[in-house]
Formats: structure tokens, sequence, C-alpha cells
């Protein structure tokens, strides 16, 4: 194939396509933290969940040949998380920060332990869709393979949305996020509200995971997520608790962390590493920008440990 | 004696027979009788402590009645638990709100369904809610945020929600503690409507002589856990009630006024603020508060008092003009309050002016543990000092607590207040800075803090005294301000104040 010469626009469609590929777990994980949070429970240990999603939908894909088994495989291990933390934290004086870290630790170790094994074999990787068939430009299409769980994501964005809004359920997970009283008095058991949703986070937090060892950067190892769990879960405060707020902001990560490979590309190298830090600094400087001295955080869940 | 039992628009009765609750060795309900006939207002009266709520939690099956039964609508109730209740359409309207913050309106009411639908058509259910407020006699703004509405709305609101549900016997719990008088008489006045239509009945807790007589058709009242009296309103004097109430006639302090000399400690000068909703800005051109005197600042809750309070204490952030206090500018630090000897005591004195986890005795050494007799500051704590400091102001405030060590946020509302107010006006003091002293409290706790206010500017003391009790300030007050959107509206002495008038310019017609 000819390469063709596109010059500096290769930076902006190499973002594109970075913000694409490296922002499906950020969106997947950050929508489970969302839906927890708006319960009204903080679980740190997505982060553990997301390797340990990795790792067993890596697996499972490798044993059964399907990466959507995978997948699957590694929602439910995710959602066994997200039970074994929301049924610890039910007990008084146990402090979900805690126990997240905790439960990090813990998914973490035992993706690595279980993980071994598969540090060599190669899984089936999860299918793409080409967008990018209209045009010549093997940048733009290479730009344009997007896969399938990135569409799946911005959908749940939207239907996580709608449910906060116009669902039972989604109105029954806000009114315990706000206040445990007024659920009580409405005949809600807010344990179990919190225990199902945090679940559900973890479910998602493990497909996220799937999505990092079945298709970017697409195998198994011990250093697959550096943190991104955690990340995101820091974009939930972000996108102050807002579904698709989560989405756009999980892509802006994703284009800011794809800056240093883009710029790479074109030539420049110099200060490779500092372009690795730009999520980090673009975070700092939106959460500075959209700060208020005066008001206190818009949108959070009153019965967040974080603003209690 | 004819009794109703449901009327045709739906109210139904309820009957307590012989009522007993036991808590091991205190018994806090003994053989209490009371019947509320079908469309009704039927007043609960009693001081702290005297087993109104305890009656209550049992007809709505919170408790479980050691002795006595229930009739509801004339068939005996079992209230094991309160589903039962809700089922029998018996609904309590909590003294703290239940609506959850962050829902608007509508989604309150819509959630609080039993029978939710799983997927909320808006559409459909906005033309329900707006056929159903079309028959009450309020409403309230369906779409704002519940943390965005008045408390006066709020309460409203959850009024409406009760009989949204469906609910035709209503207990109100001290329903006007968070409402002005002007608040309290128009939602009251409403539910008195409804009542009269036959379309509920209403058991209302409260303290408040005034709306028994204004509303309520019968009372029964309580003291220690016994029925003590009761019967139809207008055949009960209120001295009659107090007595059956209090065992005494309550003591009307005089509280004698000493002449003071009126020297300018505090200046506002187009002190400028966001209110707390961001949107509107609070703009105060001119306050000066002097020396011997209390300036009572009135006005409806939610015109900017609230943000004035917070300004001062330093708790929001001015964005225009300044203050002056002994003529020198005041940024509202610890330094500078201890300097120019300010105090405050702010509304909710458990969030605002206490850390609720400490004890009791480390609460009331906030202002003192860090200084040394000598007007240093002191690195090390003097324990023997903080306990010697407690058990005085303890004693002299009768805080009753189990003892000083306990965390203060185990205390009634009135005796975290009482403790507050001992912490701010201990040394000297020449300007105090009160915000609702006396909200939720009862009858005993309110005149005592109110002659502490006095007895304080009898001595010099500048009190500035934000309330929306409008008795309350004609009581204390030497001159009045109102306050009315953000702005000082109005000013006048105490000696030619006007209720009316003053009324007139809290509602915004100067």
């Amino acid at each position: 194939m000819d390469s063709v010469e596109i010059g500096l626009w290769g930076v902006p469609l190499a973002i594109l396509g970075g913000a694409i590929r490296v922002s499906t777990p950020f969106i997947f994980v950050s929508l489970g933290e969302c839906l927890t949070e708006r319960s009204g429970r903080i679980n740190l240990g997505l982060e553990g969940t997301l390797v340990f999603g990795a790792m067993s939908g890596y697996a499972i894909a490798y044993e059964t040949g399907s990466p959507f088994a995978g997948v699957l495989a590694a929602a439910v291990s995710g959602a066994c998380f997200g039970l074994l933390h929301g049924w610890i934290c039910k007990f008084k004086g146990v402090n979900d920060i805690a126990v997240g870290i905790a439960m990090m630790l813990l998914g973490m170790g035992l993706a690595f332990f279980f993980g071994k094994p598969y540090i060599q074999p190669v899984a089936p990787d999860l299918p793409s869709i080409n967008f990018g068939w209209w045009s010549d430009v093997p940048q733009v299409r290479a730009a344009l393979q997007v896969n399938v769980l990135f569409i799946l994501g911005g959908l749940l964005a939207l239907a996580m949305a709608w449910m906060f809004r116009s669902t039972r359920v989604g109105l029954t997970v806000r009114v315990v996020g706000d206040s445990t009283d007024a659920a009580r008095a409405m005949g809600l058991d807010p344990d179990r509200v919190r225990l199902l949703s945090t679940a559900m986070g973890g479910a998602l937090a493990g497909v996220g995971g799937a999505y990092l060892s079945l298709f970017y950067p697409g195998s198994w190892t011990e250093g697959i997520s550096s943190g991104q769990g955690l990340m995101a879960i820091a974009l939930v405060i972000f996108a102050r608790w807002n579904p698709v707020n989560c989405f756009w902001a999980s892509l802006l990560f994703g284009g800011a962390g794809a800056l240093g490979p883009a710029l790479q590309s074109i030539g420049i190298s110099e200060g490779y590493y500092l372009f690795f830090a730009a999520p980090y600094v673009l975070t700092l400087g939106l959460l500075i920008l959209t700060s208020s001295p005066d008001r206190a955080m818009q949108g959070a869940p009153l019965e967040l440990s974080l603003t209690k | 004696m004819t009794r109703t039992l449901t009327t045709e628009a739906g109210a139904i009765s309820v009957e307590a027979l012989h009522m007993t609750m036991r808590f091991g060795e205190f018994t806090a309900l003994d053989d209490v009788s009371i019947n509320i006939q079908a469309g009704s207002f039927h007043a609960l009266l009693g001081e702290n402590g005297a087993g109104k709520s305890t009656l209550v939690k049992c007809i709505m099956g919170f408790y479980h009645a050691t002795a006595g039964e229930l009739l509801v609508a004339g068939r005996e109730a079992f209230m094991t638990d309160p589903k039962i209740a809700q089922s029998l359409g018996l609904g309590m309207v909590y003294q703290h709100f239940t609506l959850v913050p962050s829902l608007t309106a509508a989604e309150n009411l819509v959630i609080s369904r039993a029978d939710a639908p799983g997927v909320i058509n808006w559409r459909r259910e906005r033309e329900k809610l707006a056929q159903f407020m079309a028959t009450m006699p309020f409403s309230v703004p369906l779409d704002l945020p519940v943390s965005r509405l008045a408390a006066g709305e709020k309460q409203k609101l959850e009024i409406l929600k009760q009989l949204y549900l469906g609910n035709r016997f209503l207990i109100l719990d001290e329903p006007t503690s968070v409402l002005t008088p002007a608040e309290a008489d128009e939602v009251l006045g409403h539910v008195r409507a409804l009542t009269r239509a036959g379309e509920i009945t209403v058991l209302m807790i409260t303290h408040k002589f005034r709306e028994v007589t204004a509303f309520a058709d019968e009372v029964s009242i309580l003291r220690r856990g016994r029925y003590v009296g009761g019967g139809k309103v207008g055949e009960m004097s209120v001295e009659e009630m107090s007595r059956a109430m209090m065992g005494t006639a309550p003591e009307v302090s005089k509280r004698p006024r000493a002449a003071t000399n009126g020297r300018e400690i505090m200046r506002l000068s187009g002190v400028e603020a966001q209110d707390r909703t961001g949107l509107k800005t609070i703009r105060i051109d001119e306050i000066s508060l002097k020396s011997g005197e209390i300036l009572g600042v009135a006005g409806i809750s939610g015109n900017g008092q609230m943000e004035l309070m917070e300004v001062l204490t330093g708790q929001r952030r001015m964005t225009g003009g300044e203050i002056t206090v002994n003529g020198q500018p005041f940024a509202a630090t610890r330094a500078e309050a201890r300097a120019h000897k300010l105090r405050y005591l702010p509304e909710e004195p458990l969030r605002n002016a206490c850390a609720p986890r400490m004890s009791v005795a480390e609460n009331l050494a906030f202002r003192t543990f860090d200084t040394g007799g000598n007007g240093r500051t002191r690195f090390w704590k003097d324990d023997r000092a903080i306990a010697r400091n407690a058990s005085t102001l303890i004693e002299d405030f009768k805080v009753k607590t189990s003892s000083p060590a306990a965390r203060i946020a185990s205390l009634s509302g009135g005796n975290v207040q009482r403790a507050v107010l001992g912490r701010e006006l201990t040394g000297e003091v020449d300007a105090l800075i009160v915000s609702n002293p006396c909200f939720g409290l009862d009858f005993a706790a309110v005149s005592s803090i109110r002659d502490r206010l006095v007895e304080a500017r009898n001595n010099g003391t500048a009190i500035l005294l934000i309330s929306e009790d409008l008795d309350e300030i004609m009581e204390l007050s030497d001159r009045i301000l109102v306050m009315s959107e953000g702005r000082v509206a109005f000013e006048t002495p105490i000696a030619s104040a006007d209720v009316s008038e003053i009324g007139q310019h809290m509602a915004g017609h100067g």
C-alpha cells in the first residue's frame, strides 16, 4: 500500500483515532463508577476489577475461541467483585474507600496469580467496524477502525442518562444516593440498591478490562492498566456524575493520551514522556477552571462519603 | 357521643384506646386514649418528652405498643409494620424533611408512589400531576430541585405528597417549626380547609398555643406520658391548656431592660455577596450595630438573612463593600473576632458551630483552649482548665448532658443551643451575632435563652438578632430591620414598630 503523505494532518487524525481507541476502557469504568456513586457509594476497587476483567476475559477468550465469551466472563467476574465490595460495605462502621483500596489490591493480585499461564498464548481479538472504507488514506482508515465496544459504550451512556431521568430504577438509585433516610421512609432498602449498583458498576469495569486485553493493546500483561481504573474514577467527579459527560470526558482523556504517540508519528520525539502526562495535566487544569470557591460540588450525590 | 368514622370525601377516623408503651423500666406512654374523628383537625399538645412522638409512632407502627388497641375507621388495626399504616391510608409528615434534595418536586412525588411505573412517561405523569394540583388549595413549583425550594414550600410539598399518595389521615409533627409565622398561617389555613371539606383528618403535634386556638377543632394534652386533658378548642382557655401541659402556668419573665450607652461597634456598608443559589446577590447598604442594643433583623426565610449571617461569620465570601468593627476593617477571621470580642450563635449550631463528634467539654472550650491567661497562644492544652470551664458552663446554662465527656451530637437541640450560647457568652463579649436562636425549642428552653440575651444586652453587649420568628423579634429588639429580596427594606425603633407594617415590608410590599 502506498503511504500517502499527509503531513501535519496526521496529528489530529492520530489523536482522534487514539481517543476512540484509548477511551473505551475509560468509558466503561467511569459509567460503572457513575452508577455506583449515584447510589451513594465509592468503589475504588475498580482498578483491580479492570485488571481482573482483562485477565479473565483474555483467558476465557483463549479457552473458548470466542472474544465475546471473554467479555461476558469479564463482566461476570467484575460483578462478583462488585458484590463482594457491596456486601462488605453493608456492615456498620465499614468505610467504602478503605474496602475499595483492599479490593483493588486483591483484584490485581488474583489477576496476576491466575493470569501467569496466559501471558504467552494469543487470544482472538474483538472485531471492529471499519468506518474509514470511503478513504484511500491509510491514516484515516486506521483512525476510523472503531471497536464495537466503543459504540456500545456510547449507547450505554445515553441509556444510563435516560435511566436516571425516566425510569423507576434510575430514580430509586438517585433517591438512595441522595438521602438514606428518605429512601428508608419510602420503604426502599438502601443497602440492596447499593449492592446491586456496585455489582453492575463492577460488571461494566470488567468489560472495560476485557477491551484492554482483547483489543487495545490486545494482549494480557501485568502492566496492562497502569492506573486507568483510578483515573476513570476521578473522571466521574470531573464529569459531575453525568453519564453523557462521562463519555465526553473519556474521549478527552483518550485524546490527550494519544497526543504523545501522535507527535512521535510526525517526528517530534522530544519530551515524549512529558506528553504522556497530558491527560493528567488536562484534568488538573479543567478541575481548577470549573471549580468555584463559593459553591459546593454541584450534582454530587449527598450520601457519598466524599461530600460528607 | 356521636362518632364520625368516615366522611363522604374520604377522611377516616383513628381512635387509640389505653395505649401504653414501656421501654424497659421507663414508661413513655401510660394508658392514653384519644379519639380523632373523621374530618377533624386535632392538636396534640405537650412539652418535649411528654410522649407525643411515642404515641404517634405507635399509631404509625414504628413502635409496637406494650398494651392498648387502635381503631382505624372503626375497625381494629394491628400496626406491626409502618407499611400497614400506609396501606390503611395513614401518613406522616415529619419534622425534618423526607424529600430527596436533588430530585425535582415532580420526581419526588412520582417515585414516592408504591406503584411508580418502571418506565416513567413524563408527559403523561406531568398531565396527571397538573390535574392533581388543580384540585389542591396550594401549589409548589414542580420542576425545581427540592433543595432550591424555601422551607415553606418544602413543607407544603410534604403535605401534598401525602395527599398524592392517597393518605386520608395525616399526622403533622410540628409542621411549623421551620416556617415563618406567615408561612405557618398559610400552610395551616390550607390544611384546615382540607379537613373542613372532609378530605382528610389531621393530628398535629405542636407546642404552640396560638396554632391550636387558631386552627384546631379539638385538642389532647399529654404530660409525662399521661393524658392530662383535652376537648373542644373553643371550650378551653389558653390558661387551662397551659396549666395542663406544664403542670403550672408558665412564668413569664419580665426581663427588665437597663439603659445602656450606644457606642457604635459594627458597621456594614455596601456589603455584597452571592445568595445560596448563586443566581442573585444580596446587598446591604448600611447596618450599624451599637453597644447595649438588640438589633432585630426580621424577614421571611430565603430573603438573604442566612447569607448575611454567613458573611458575618466568614462562611461566605464578600464580593463587595466593607465591614468595620470598632472602626477597623473586619474580615471575620478568628484573630479579629477575638481581638474585637465578637461572638456568634449561628442557626443549626450543631452543624455551624460545633464539632459534633467531639465531647461537650471540648466544644465548650473552642474559644479558650489555645489561649493562656496572659492573652498569648499556648501550645499544650490544659485539660484541667477545659474541665473546669465545662462544668461551670454546664451548670450556669443548665445544659442537660450525661457527662462533659459525652459527644455533643448526643445532646438534644435545646441543650446544644444552650451549650453554644454559654460558650459564646463567656468572658468579655462586646458583640454577639445570633441567628434563629430558638428554632424548634420548647417553651422553657426558649424563655431561658431569651433571658440570657437580654441579660447580655443589659451588660452592654451589642446583639444582632437575625430571626424568622417575628414574635421573637418584637419581644427582644430595641430596633428592627426588615430584610426583603436580599436588601434592608425597612427600619424602625421598637417604640413605633407596628406588626402589620413590618409584615408588609417582609412580604415585599413597602
